[in-house]
């Protein structure tokens, strides 16, 4: 080819560098190729799928219940949130709606991840650039929201709690006033990260202007999110097509300005305010209700009581087909969206009638945004990469499923 | 967006693109629009910059194998419009050998979906700048989310002690993998039980 002749001479300048697959600042298995020219990035090709586990094929192969589990291990820092958009596909086709109770449970876990996941990425941002400090103190807090799941579901991570129809369990009254407490006193917690990380001069100097996305490059991409409210576009699924609880809620969508790296960190961090505010109404609001049934009572989709079960042959044998043949999704297709933490997380769903789903997609927010790299770091330094990967909070359960 | 709107939404459309559009459908309130392979790009960009659709984000595309039919793929497109706070949704027939033109043009956000739908299904897109495998290993072989490829996978990867390195081989089962078949109230296992041959002979 004659056009490829000059790169055969000698150009000093010209670099290409591998970033990765096993790099802190990748946040997981990212392998990058960037040919850089100098210290200036012109093209990186990212190579994913190092983390791919074939989710949607055992999706295919498995009971609906039985692939719930899944769910939480695509964004491993919010677990409940993908959870919630598995269970949303399943009742729209069915078409049921959840009790009251399970309703605000679920708002308000979907909330306490949301806060997980933020606190995770606005704190390994803030060592991605150098600071140390922040995610010491950060983590001590997402630990304690650990907990509370623990505490719901059994499990601190993979809690496998929301379920069709539902929440696997109630939550006991000590875990609700716990969690009162803790949503009492984050936002001092919160305020003494944000005076590490906001004013800090160095924070400034590496994230403002860096990354900057405009309404164009959002079309283009396919971003959501926060990606989309940090320049100033107040799209936010719970307020525009609102789900569960949502609608009655009294929550504030924080939006940026100049769609930069600081930008979306300021969002995040008012958006964990925003969570915590909407923790308290849901916790208000089960007190004002009182207790209710968390699971469709007396439907094919929840397990009978334990006490009907030593007595009525028919719930034991609802019990062991629940279990072991599982419910029947009507035939079918349907797309749910959830607002995840890092963007619309959505489940397209084709269902044929049987106990299992015919085709499950998955549609995760970071792999659009991922897939947004080389537009974006363009043009920018070397070291800003790391800077921009940050700030788009990218977590690889999810890209590569 | 209530359901008459959708109607709406749905008759403009078919009117304006009555060449791409086979018939649309409205189910538990999602507008699908069933298309034809050859105007997809056609179809996908009026739906891009018409001003009662400005379906502008693109949101998903993902294959569904139906291995009983001629044309055993589906390519199924989800659309959002931010504007209109609308959702639609877009699907086409596609075979293993004839390409679905390329979407990139319109969206560069298509590319790694694109790119996905092959590396899993191996449905070919034209005109797509970089049609590489994106989520399976490299030098992977076989499209893994098509109904006939195995659970198991063909190939597994250990480190071998001797090698020192990391060797494939093919994948071996110390058991079947069971698939139960719930669906039938005799037969819980649809691979055959030792013993089952005699079941037809007549004894």
């Amino acid at each position: 080819m004659a056009d490829t002749a000059h790169l055969i001479e000698e150009d000093d300048r010209k670099f290409t560098l591998n970033f990765g697959p096993q790099h802190p600042a990748a946040h997981g298995v990212l392998r990058m190729i960037m040919d850089l020219d100098g210290e200036v990035v012109t093209r990186i090709d990212s190579h994913i799928g190092l983390l791919h586990r074939g989710t949607e094929k055992l999706l295919e192969y498995k009971t609906y219940l039985q692939g719930l589990p899944y769910f939480d291990r695509l964004d491993y820092c919010s677990p409940m949130n993908q959870e919630h958009a598995w269970c949303l596909a399943i009742e729209k086709l069915i078409g049921i709606e959840v009790p009251r109770r399970a309703s605000l449970i679920r708002v308000m876990f979907s909330e306490i991840g949301r806060i997980m996941s933020h606190i995770l990425n606005v704190t390994t941002q803030a060592m991605d650039v150098g600071a140390l400090t922040p995610i010491t103190w950060g983590f001590e807090e997402r630990e304690k929201l650990c907990v509370f799941y623990e505490r719901a579901s059994g499990s601190r991570m993979h809690a496998a709690y929301f379920r069709p129809g539902g929440v696997h369990q109630d939550l006991p009254p000590k875990l609700i006033d716990d969690i009162a407490a803790w949503a009492e006193q984050f936002p001092e917690k919160m305020a003494r990260i944000e005076d590490l990380i906001t004013e800090n001069r160095i924070f400034k100097q590496r994230n403002v202007d860096i990354g900057v996305v405009d309404q164009r490059t959002i079309m283009d991409w396919g971003f959501t999110g926060v990606m989309v409210r940090g320049t100033g576009l107040a799209w936010d699924l719970r307020r525009s097509q609102p789900y569960e609880c949502y609608s009655e809620l009294d929550f504030r969508i924080p939006v940026g300005k100049h769609g930069d790296n600081y930008d979306r960190y300021v969002c995040r961090m008012e958006e964990m305010k925003e969570s915590t505010k909407i923790i308290q109404q849901c916790i208000a609001l089960m007190a004002k209700e009182g207790p209710g049934p968390v699971l469709l009572a007396g439907s094919k989709l929840s397990p009978p009581r334990r006490a009907d079960m030593k007595n009525s042959m028919e719930a034991l044998i609802h019990h062991f087909k629940l279990y072991t043949e599982g419910f029947h999704v009507p035939a079918g297709e349907c797309y749910a969206a959830i607002e995840a933490p890092k963007g619309e997380f959505g489940v397209y769903l084709v269902a044929d009638g049987t106990n299992r789903p015919y085709r499950a997609k998955i549609r995760a927010p970071g792999f659009p945004h991922l897939q947004a790299m080389d537009h974006l770091s363009k043009g920018h330094m070397l070291a800003d990469v790391s800077a921009i990967l940050g700030s788009l909070d990218i977590v690889f359960g999810e890209v590569d499923r | 967006m209530n359901i008459e709107n959708l109607v709406d939404l749905a008759a403009h459309i078919e009117s304006r693109m009555p060449d791409a559009v086979r018939s649309t459908q409205i189910v538990v309130g999602e507008l699908t629009i069933l298309a034809e392979r050859d105007h997809i790009v056609a179809l996908l960009r009026f739906l891009r910059d018409d001003q009662q659709c400005n379906f502008e984000t693109f949101i998903d595309l993902c294959g569904v194998d139906y291995p009983e039919r001629t044309e055993r793929f589906e390519v199924v497109y989800h659309l959002l419009s931010m504007r209109m706070n609308n959702r639609i949704r877009v699907r086409i027939r596609a075979d293993e050998e004839t390409p679905v033109a390329s979407c990139v043009p319109v969206w560069p956000a298509a590319n790694w979906f694109e790119r996905e739908a092959f590396d899993m299904y191996g449905i070919q897109f034209s005109d797509h700048p970089d049609l590489r495998r994106i989520l399976t290993d490299y030098g992977f072989e076989g499209f893994p989310l098509r109904k006939d490829f195995p659970l198991t996978g063909n190939y597994e990867v250990r480190y071998d002690d001797l090698e020192k390195r990391v060797i494939y081989e093919p994948v071996k089962l110390v058991q079947e993998y069971r698939n139960f078949d719930f669906l039938s109230p005799w037969e819980g296992m649809t691979s055959e039980i030792p013993g089952d041959e005699k079941a037809g002979r007549g004894v």
